[in-house]
């Protein structure tokens, strides 16, 4: 089948095969086509001159431009850094309350400790640092650990019951399921519930607060306003943690949560901790 | 005794499944085992239904006087259809999912299992028995040569259907290797390697046998497709089994030599699955159905060449600016800028095949279908080199721009070619006079191309803004953004991206309407498309 024929439409030559009526036209290739196709190679060779690309026995070429994506890095992360210095440094010599007498400082300390945040705190307390069940608020004024700006500092540098960290925050509330019974924790959690002016039982209540006397007030406060010592919650501000309704309450009487706050210090270092802080006090609550 | 022996064959195997559930290892492998079993075990019945136990006789079936086998390309352009309208569905289901998580359905529904099960249904049981149906078809009919080996074609066809639903079934259990485009576990994958050769045989013994003396420019394509695909699923998928009967097993590659060797695959399988693979049905499908010679031999031959050397260097590019050494980075880059021509060879090709004939995109809308596709093969061959580029990449990696990248490549090139080639095949097979209904054609035509725009349009505002928002930061060197509020960003974009595929699965079930109704023997009256009747052409 090897007839060529002029293809009339086009005036241009057949191979002369043939497949299932199928022919093929002799068409050169076109010039453009041609020509760009070298022009990416010859750009594609010259970028391998001139860039790191033949793998050797033990190493690569290391092309002319001495280009390495690790050093690139490093450079920008420097560049950044050099830039930050004048603060940075600054922040690191002062002690985290002193930070907001310098405006400058206090201006880059929130801008750097919000930042820090987005990275490493939204996970748990959100982007807009409204908390999670089981994760605090940190934009309102009750704070479990203190609001003011070094009891800040110590919960983000140390955490909370993170036990790799020996000056980290600890205390631990008792399962009071094996100390009362569940009658006796219901009055509790009633009379819990009225400390916050909500409604609840009268009949459970009288008695739960004998027994919240007795057993509750050493930690949270006669008046039920709690103590950050112990880091343990102010039980009359209607703010809840683990859940709002009397059974969810009873249930942590029961058997508390008891909730981890990882140390950063280590990880993040002491100045973007007291950015962290410096940040995290000045979204409202701050004391 | 028609089938007797494939009959016990797949009786003994339904056996062996029996046994691998009750000696399990692990509850997934089990779980898995009872799907084959059942699978195998219908399969059996449906066979043995079909058995003839009466003397042979001569079975008074629709003469097919072709001597070509063309049942089980019928088998494959419905299955094209079949996994095409599950494969749109399952990915309107995963864009929903992201717009709204509450739609992820704990555990067998969540976006986790979804994601490969479209990502799979798509390529592998749309594209894949898309590839089966018209190698089979083409082959055939330009080398004037029977399928090679016999029955060999209906073991691959339903071979490939068996790796389709163990696949699909081990994802929705949690059964996968986590490797991209990759994820059904070893056993899975030995099963696909033992159809993949008999496959290759058939196609290779069909080519040795022809009565062409040359082979067509479209078998090269499909040889390539079938060649490279059997070394990328062999190599990507080394790994020793925990136990041999149980459902996990352990890469034989690691770290970064692991990410390359999933990349060297996850691109050659777009390389030569999605690219060569419906390069070879350009070019039988076009020419038949446009009624023109190929454009150029010369070009069909540098560009074919050009295209396999290039491609398989450059998986790279996938993984710019990570640990992979900077050497490989450089080259994954540089090849994929190389290989922009001869991908654009393809296009050429296609789109000036119908020179002489160009009024047929106004008048046939299956040429229609097929030019887009040729088309968006064109964009997106283009925009491949380009994010390659490592500047660019570093705004486009990880963002949904690559997403919308690979939809203007799936949707657009390949999903389209494959829609004309059924829509080209359904009547021959069947031996009817015309399609249901060329109107409808044109719907699809329109709905599908109007859902794709949609959807890479929208993944490219959204792409760009997600690289735009992680790499912002302040005049005092601080990120600006949380990862969550670019999340949340991307809210609008997913619902619009949602519609996008739901048009495109409109036009999905559109078709599969026109099709059923064409093999059905049905045809609607309705107007001709404008321009398309000889009578009114003015007279020369």
């Amino acid at each position: 089948m090897s007839d060529r024929e002029i293809d009339e439409i086009s005036g241009t030559e057949t191979t002369g095969h043939e497949w299932d009526g199928i022919k093929e036209l002799n068409t050169p290739m076109p010039r453009w086509w041609v020509w760009t196709f070298y022009a990416t190679v010859v750009w594609g060779i010259g970028y391998m001159i001139a860039y790191p690309s033949i793998p050797l026995i033990n190493d690569a070429t290391k092309g002319l431009l001495g280009y390495s994506s690790r050093a690139s890095v490093a450079e920008e992360m420097a560049a950044a850094e050099a830039v930050q210095s004048q603060y940075v440094d600054r922040i690191a010599q002062m002690p985290v309350e002193e930070i907001s007498s310098h405006p400058d400082l206090l201006q880059f300390a929130i801008a750097g400790g919000s930042a820090a945040y987005k990275v490493n705190c939204v996970q748990c307390h959100g982007s807009g640092a409204q908390g999670a069940p089981g994760y605090p608020n940190l934009n309102d004024d009750s704070w479990l650990w203190g609001g003011d700006i070094n009891s800040i500092y110590q919960t983000i540098a140390h955490g909370v019951r993170f036990e790799t960290d020996d000056d980290t925050r600890f205390s631990e509330m008792p399962a009071f399921a094996d100390l009362l019974e569940p009658e006796e924790i219901r009055q509790v959690a009633a009379y819990v519930v009225s400390l916050t002016g909500e409604p609840s039982d009268p009949l459970l209540v009288a008695p739960g607060a004998e027994i919240y006397a007795e057993q509750c007030a050493v930690c949270h406060g006669e008046d039920g306003t709690g103590d950050i010592e112990f880091g343990a919650p102010n039980l009359a501000d209607a703010i809840w943690f683990y859940g709002e309704t009397e059974d969810e309450i009873a249930g942590q009487i029961a058997n508390p949560k008891h909730g981890v706050m990882p140390g950063w210090v280590d990880r993040l270092g002491e100045p973007v901790i007291k950015q962290l802080a410096v940040f995290v006090h000045s979204l409202g609550g701050g004391q | 005794m028609k089938f007797a022996v494939e009959t016990v064959a797949v009786g003994v195997g339904a056996f062996l499944a029996l046994l691998g559930a009750a000696f399990a290892r692990d509850n997934m492998f089990a779980a898995h085992m009872w799907v084959l079993f059942f699978v195998l075990l219908i399969s059996v019945v449906v066979m043995l239904r079909n058995v003839n136990f009466s003397a042979a006789k001569a079975v008074p079936e629709a003469a097919d006087t072709s001597g070509y086998n063309d049942e089980v390309v019928k088998y494959g352009a419905i299955a094209t259809l079949f996994w095409g309208i599950i494969g749109f569905l399952v990915g309107v289901v995963v864009a929903a999912q992201l717009a709204f998580p509450d739609l992820n359905i704990e555990p067998w529904f969540n976006f986790g299992r979804m994601r490969p099960l479209h990502t799979s249904a798509v390529i592998f049981a749309f594209g894949g028995n898309a590839l089966l149906a018209t190698s089979f078809y083409v082959v055939q009919r330009t080398t004037r040569a029977r399928l090679w080996g016999g029955n060999a074609a209906w073991f691959v066809f339903w071979g490939y259907q068996l790796f389709i639903v163990m696949a699909a079934t081990g994802y929705l259990l949690g059964i996968t290797q986590s490797r991209e485009y990759a994820e059904p576990e070893w056993y899975v994958d030995l099963w696909l390697t033992v159809v993949w050769v008999v496959y290759l045989l058939v196609f290779l013994g069909t080519l040795m046998r022809r009565k062409e003396p040359h082979i067509y420019v479209a078998n090269w394509f499909y040889l390539a497709f079938i060649v490279t695909i059997a070394m990328l699923h062999v190599v990507n998928n080394l790994a020793v089994p925990v136990t041999f009967l149980g459902a996990k097993s352990y890469s034989a590659f690691a770290g970064v030599q692991d990410a390359l060797t999933q990349w060297w695959y996850g691109h050659n399988a777009v390389g030569f699955f999605l690219t060569a693979g419906f390069l070879g049905m350009m070019y039988y499908f076009i020419p038949k159905q446009v009624g023109r010679p190929v454009y150029s031999y010369r070009l069909s031959i540098i560009h074919f060449w050009s295209l396999i050397f290039l491609y398989i260097w450059a998986g790279p590019h996938h993984l710019h600016y990570t640990a992979l050494p900077d050497w490989a980075q450089t080259l994954g880059m540089v090849f994929s800028v190389m290989l922009w021509m001869p991908s654009w060879g393809g296009m050429i090709n296609g789109l000036m095949t119908l020179s002489g004939a160009w009024d047929k995109i106004r008048t046939d809308p299956i040429v229609r279908m097929m030019v887009i596709a040729v088309a968006f093969y064109g964009m997106s061959t283009f925009e491949g080199p380009v994010m390659s580029i490592k500047a660019v990449n570093s705004l486009s990696h990880y963002t949904d721009w690559t997403i919308g990248h690979v939809h203007s490549g799936a949707l657009g090139w390949v999903g389209m070619i494959s829609f004309g080639a059924v829509y080209y095949l359904v009547p021959k097979l069947w031996h009817r006079q015309r399609l249901y209904s060329l109107r409808l054609v044109n719907w699809h035509f329109w709905l599908a191309t109007l859902g794709i725009v949609i959807y890479a349009a929208v993944m490219w505002v959204a792409g760009i803004q997600q690289g735009l928002m992680w790499r912002e930061y302040d005049e005092q060197g601080f990120l600006v953004f949380s990862f969550a509020e670019t999340v949340a960003a991307m809210k609008p974009y997913y619902i619009l991206r949602t519609i996008g595929g739901a048009l495109y699965l409109i036009g999905g079930l559109i078709m599969g309407y026109n099709i059923v109704m064409t093999i059905l023997g049905r045809e609607r009256e309705e107007a001709p498309i404008p321009g398309s009747q000889p009578a009114m052409q003015p007279a020369e």
